[in-house]
C-alpha cells in the first residue's frame, strides 16, 4: 500500500464518520432538546427550558394508554419470542430432519421481507380471527417480526457451546431434558436474554405492522406518535421521542454487555 | 478370587466387564471401526493405541453409547447394551479437553452425577470430598474450571468420572493437552487411582510410552481393526505384523523371502528362531521381513569368527550419539537402508566412531519373523 493510498483512505473514512453522525444520529439526537423547549413549536434550535411538554404528555390519556400498551405488547413479546426462538435455534442447532434448510430460511424471513408486505399480510389474516386491535393479535405479529432475532442470537451461542458438555452431562446420567435444564440452557442463557431484549425493541418501536393492526381501542405508542405528527406538530411528540429513545439505548445497551458474556468457559 | 494382572492389580473375579463382538461403524461408504473384537476383564487397565484416524475415538463414543454402532454388539456386565441410551449405560468418561461444566465449581460438578443418581444431600456431599481427595485437590471443591490449570482441570474431571462408581471408565486420551512432565505425573496417578479404585479403564492414547506404562494388556489399532491385543512384553518382543513392529518402539526391519528357515536377501541370509518362525508360520518364498530391536544388536568387528547362533551383516558407521545411559550408533547397510543400534553404557564394548567398516551381529533367538510387505 502506498502512503497516498492510506492517506485517502483515511480522508474517507473521516468524510463517511461525518455522513453517519449528521444524517444518522444527528436526528435522533437533535430531538431530545426540542422536547424540553419553552415555546409552542416543534423547531431547533429550542427557546428556553420548560418541562411543559412532557407534563402535557403524562395528563393526555391518549399517551399514557399508549405507553401501557406498547410495553404490555413488547413485555409479552419478548417473552413469547424468546421461548419460541431459542425452542427453533435448538431444532435447527441439534435436530435431523429433512427439509432444515428451508425451515431455516422460512423462519428467517421476516428479516428480509418487506415489513409493508408483512403488515398487509397479517391485516388481512388477523381481521379473519378478529384478533386486529387486540393485545393478543399485537404480541403475535410482534413475536413473527421478532423471533428470528431470538434465533440468531441463540444459534451463535450454540455454536459456541461445546458440544462435549452436553456427552458428559449424559455421561454423568442426565436425561436429555435435564441435560438441557441443567448444561445446555444455563450455557446459553446470556445468548436468550439478548435475544428478548432485541426482541422486545422490535416490538417496541415497530410502526408498520402496528398502523395495520391498531383500532381505536388499542394503539401502541408509535403508532399514537404517528398520527399525532400527521394532525398537529407539537413538542409533544419531541418528548415522547425521547423517552423511546431513552429506552431503545438502556435495552439495547443491556443486550450489547449481556451479548459480551456468551459464552462462560 | 485373586489372579493378578500384569501391572500387579488384583483381579476379583475372571468376570468379563465389557465384551466387543464384531463391532462396526460405518460413516458412509468409509468403516470408521471394521469389526472388534475384545474382551476386557473386570479390573483390567487396557489401552487402545493406534495412528491418527484408526478408530478409536469411534469406538469409546460407541461404548459410551454417543455413536450407534452400524454392526456388532457391546456387552457391559453380560448385558447387551446397544439399543440402552448413554445416560443410562452408567459408564464413565473423561474427555481430552476436560468437559468440565464453566457454571458449575469442582465440587458441584463432582456432585452432578450424583444428583443425577438421586444420592441423598449429605452422602453426596461425603463422595465429593472423598472425591475431591482422591485426586489431591481437597480445597479445590468452590473453584471454577477456568480458575484452574489444565492438569488440575483433568484430576476433577477424574474424580467426576469415578465418584458414582461406573462398571466402566473410559478416557480418551485425557492427558493429550498436558505438557510432558504434567502428562507422567497424572499417568502414574491415574494408575494409582483406578488401580485402588479396582476401576475397569478404557484408556485411549497415540503415545506408546503412555501405554507401555499404564496398561495391563494393549489393544493396536490400525484402520479401524485391532492388529493385536496383548501386554507391552508381547507387542515389543512379539509382534505379529510389520504394522505392530513398526508401531511400537524402534526397530530394524530387513526385507526378504522366507525359505529354509531363513530370511534371504540380496545382503544376507539370516536365520530365524524356531519358535519365532513357527508364529509367523510363512509359506516358503513368500516375503518376510526379519524385526530386530536396536538394543539386541551388536557392533563387532568385519574380520574375526562369527560365533554359532549369530545373524550378521556389514554396515558402516555414520553417527555416534552419546545418550546418558546408552550410545546409540546410526549405520548404514550396504542397499543405503539406515539401522540404529543402542548400546548400554558400562559395559566391555568398544567404542565405534564414524565411517568405521562393521559388523552388525545378533543372535538367531533375538529376531522376529513377520510378514513382508505384499505379502
Ligand atoms: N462423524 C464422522 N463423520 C465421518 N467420518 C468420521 C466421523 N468421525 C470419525 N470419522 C472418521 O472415522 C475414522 C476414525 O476416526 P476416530 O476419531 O475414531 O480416530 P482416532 O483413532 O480416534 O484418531 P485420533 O488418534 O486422531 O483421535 C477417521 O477416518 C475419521 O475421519
Ligand atoms: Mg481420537
Amino acid at each position: 500500500m502506498t502512503d497516498s493510498f492510506r492517506r485517502w483512505n483515511r480522508s474517507l473514512l473521516v468524510v463517511f464518520g461525518v455522513f453517519v453522525i449528521v444524517f444518522l444520529i444527528g436526528p435522533s439526537i437533535v430531538i431530545v432538546p426540542m422536547g424540553f423547549t419553552a415555546g409552542q413549536s416543534l423547531s431547533f434550535p429550542p427557546v428556553g427550558f420548560s418541562l411543559n411538554w412532557y407534563g402535557k404528555m403524562l395528563s393526555d390519556p391518549a399517551w399514557t394508554s399508549g405507553f401501557i400498551n406498547s410495553f404490555q405488547v413488547a413485555v409479552c413479546t419478548a417473552v413469547v419470542a424468546s421461548v419460541l426462538g431459542t425452542m427453533t435455534a435448538l431444532g435447527i442447532a441439534r435436530g435431523r430432519f429433512p427439509g432444515k434448510t428451508i425451515a431455516n430460511a422460512l423462519i428467517l424471513s421476516p428479516l428480509v421481507v418487506p415489513v409493508i408486505v408483512i403488515g398487509i399480510g397479517m391485516f388481512s389474516f388477523f381481521v379473519r380471527f378478529k384478533l386486529s386491535g387486540t393485545l393478543v393479535g399485537m404480541v403475535i405479529a410482534h413475536t413473527a417480526l421478532s423471533v428470528p432475532y431470538v434465533v440468531v442470537s441463540v444459534s451463535t451461542s450454540l455454536r459456541s457451546m461445546d458440544r462435549n458438555l452436553e456427552m458428559a452431562a449424559a455421561n454423568l446420567g442426565a436425561n436429555p431434558w435435564r441435560t438441557f435444564r441443567r448444561i445446555t440452557l444455563p450455557l446459553i442463557m446470556p445468548g436468550v436474554f439478548a435475544g428478548a431484549l432485541f426482541a422486545f425493541l422490535e416490538s417496541w418501536d415497530e410502526v408498520v405492522v402496528s398502523i395495520f393492526m391498531t383500532t381505536t381501542k388499542f394503539r401502541t405508542l408509535p403508532v399514537v406518535m404517528w398520527e399525532q405528527v400527521r394532525q398537529v406538530v407539537d413538542p409533544t411528540v419531541a418528548a415522547v421521542a425521547t423517552v423511546l429513545l431513552a429506552t431503545t439505548t438502556t435495552v439495547l445497551t443491556l443486550a450489547l454487555v449481556v451479548r459480551r458474556q456468551t459464552p462462560v468457559r | 478370587m485373586s489372579a493378578h494382572l500384569p501391572s500387579g492389580r488384583a483381579v476379583r473375579t475372571d468376570r468379563t466387564a465389557l465384551a466387543l463382538r464384531g463391532l462396526r461403524k460405518m460413516f458412509g461408504d468409509v468403516a470408521a471401526v471394521a469389526g472388534v473384537d475384545l474382551d476386557v476383564q473386570e479390573g483390567e487397565f487396557i489401552t487402545l493405541l493406534g495412528p491418527s484416524g484408526s478408530g478409536k475415538t469411534t469406538t469409546l463414543r460407541m461404548i459410551a453409547g454417543f455413536t450407534e454402532q452400524s454392526a456388532g454388539s457391546i456387552e457391559i456386565d453380560g448385558v447387551d447394551v446397544s439399543t440402552v441410551p448413554p445416560h443410562k449405560r452408567d459408564v464413565g468418561m473423561v474427555f481430552q479437553n476436560y468437559a468440565l461444566f464453566p457454571h458449575m465449581t469442582s465440587a458441584e460438578n463432582i456432585e452432578f452425577p450424583l444428583q443425577m443418581r438421586k444420592v441423598p444431600k449429605a452422602e453426596a456431599k461425603q463422595k465429593v470430598a472423598d472425591a475431591l481427595k482422591l485426586v489431591k485437590l481437597d480445597s479445590y471443591g468452590p473453584r471454577y474450571p477456568r480458575q484452574m490449570s489444565g492438569g488440575q482441570q483433568q484430576r476433577i474431571a477424574l474424580a467426576r468420572a469415578v465418584v458414582f462408581q461406573p462398571r466402566l471408565l473410559l478416557m480418551d486420551e485425557p492427558l493429550g493437552a498436558l505438557d510432558k512432565k504434567l502428562r507422567e505425573a497424572l499417568q502414574l496417578e491415574i494408575m494409582h487411582i483406578s488401580r485402588q479404585l479396582g476401576a475397569t479403564v478404557i484408556y485411549v492414547t497415540h503415545d506408546q510410552e503412555e501405554a507401555l506404562v499404564m496398561s495391563d494388556r494393549i489393544a493396536i489399532f490400525h484402520d479401524g481393526k485391532i492388529e493385536q491385543l496383548g501386554s507391552g512384553e508381547d507387542l515389543y518382543e512379539r509382534p505379529i505384523s510389520l504394522f505392530v513392529a513398526d508401531f511400537i518402539g524402534e526397530s530394524n526391519i530387513l526385507h526378504g523371502k522366507f525359505a529354509g528357515g531363513s530370511v534371504v536377501a540380496e545382503l544376507g541370509t539370516w536365520r530365524v528362531g524356531d519358535a519365532a518362525a513357527a508364529r509367523a508360520s510363512l509359506g516358503a518364498d513368500s516375503p518376510a521381513a526379519l524385526v530386530v530391536r536396536p538394543e539386541r544388536l551388536r557392533l563387532i568387528p568385519r574380520t574375526g569368527d562369527v560365533p554359532a547362533g549369530v545373524n550378521t551383516v556389514d554396515a558402516t558407521v555414520t553417527d555416534v550419539l552419546y545418550l546418558g545411559s546408552t550410545r546409540k550408533y546410526e549405520l548404514r547397510l550396504a542397499n543405503g537402508q539406515g539401522v540404529g543400534v543402542r548400546q548400554q553404557l558400562g559395559g566391555p564394548e568398544t567404542t565405534w566412531n564414524p565411517a568405521d567398516e562393521v559388523r552388525l551381529a545378533w543372535d538367531v533367538d533375538a529376531g522376529v519373523l513377520v510378514a513382508g510387505r505384499g505379502a
